[in-house]
């Protein structure tokens, strides 16, 4: 039960676990980036991106480009560790069955 | 079957890794053929087309259309093999290599890079020599490091020391040839091999 503990309930979900892996390997991702690589709606991405801002693991920029507003991602220092601990988490359960 | 979906998690995560920042896994080799062609034809430079003390370049001579020419030649063939590897890599792969991350790659690199590009055609026209290769390492160095957003964080350094050299050479004139060798050339050479070792490491 120790390794289950490990799961991060916040990455145990198909679209926020693709918004971290996007960004552990991207210094920053906009908006319209990330929809179009994962392959979601606007509001979707919006209200996922807000949980993990929420947890402190991304870090969201808004701007305007002109009159448009543009949003970006960061991953925080924080948001990378608590990944890579959930990706080692996650290796260890398959290795184990 | 917990299992099953923990392996899901791992592949999607290595997919989108991969999908959406594919393009610096190519830059080894690549960076190492470039600094290549970059000391050749500054070998060539050197040896036959850079006039002696007491005379100079002009901006029409034969000399002159000489050099811009092996610069034209070293750019063009340092970016056929960059792209000549990437498309290698992605049909091994299956991938597209004009996805979306190319062309943003691409853009981001080339504003700075023809903004410079410009801008050094500008001061030749008005006899401005001196700070060419000053120049040139600099609005690479800052290319590179607006590339770099789309990468993963390496081409960053590189960038960094492209321009710490183009400063250092700035205010070292007399200099400039040999500044261009060690960032255009050196540097690429020893930046290709780091990657490149990673690479077969992984």
């Amino acid at each position: 039960m120790g390794l289950i503990d490990n799961i991060n309930k916040l990455f145990d979900h198909r679209i926020r676990l693709g918004i971290m892996s996007i960004l552990m390997v991207n210094e920053e991702v906009d908006f319209n980036r990330l929809k179009e690589l994962l392959d979601v709606t606007d509001g979707n991405l919006a209200s996922h991106t807000k949980t993990l801002e929420k947890a402190e693991y991304i870090k969201i920029e808004k701007s305007f480009i002109g009159k448009k507003p543009n949003t970006r991602y960061k991953a925080t220092p924080g948001g990378k560790m608590a990944f890579k601990k959930h990706i080692e988490a996650l290796e260890q359960l398959i290795k184990k069955q | 079957m917990e299992s099953k979906k923990y392996l899901e998690d791992i592949s999607q995560i290595k997919d989108l890794m991969n999908r959406s920042s594919r393009f610096i896994s190519l830059s080894g080799l690549s960076g190492i053929l470039a600094g290549t062609y970059a000391i050749v034809g500054a070998l060539v430079a050197y040896l036959y087309l850079i006039p002696q003390q007491e005379s100079y370049v002009t901006l029409h001579s034969w000399n002159f259309r000489m050099i811009m020419g092996i610069l034209v030649a070293v750019a063009i063939l340092s970016l056929v093999t960059a792209y000549l590897l990437t498309s290698k890599k992605a049909k091994k792969n299956n991938e597209k290599v004009w996805d979306e991350t190319t062309k943003r790659l691409l853009i981001n690199f080339l504003i700075p890079l023809a903004t410079g590009g410009i801008y050094i055609l500008i001061k030749l026209n008005s006899q401005h020599y001196g700070l060419t290769a000053s120049l040139m390492l600099i609005f690479y160095g800052l290319a590179l490091v607006n590339a770099s957003k789309y990468t993963i964080g390496k081409v960053r350094y590189l960038g960094y020391l492209q321009i710490v050299l183009g400063l250092i050479c700035a205010a070292m004139p007399g200099y400039g040839f040999w500044f261009w060798v060690l960032g255009f050339g050196l540097l690429h050479i020893i930046y290709g091999s780091l990657i490149y070792f990673k690479e077969e490491k992984a």
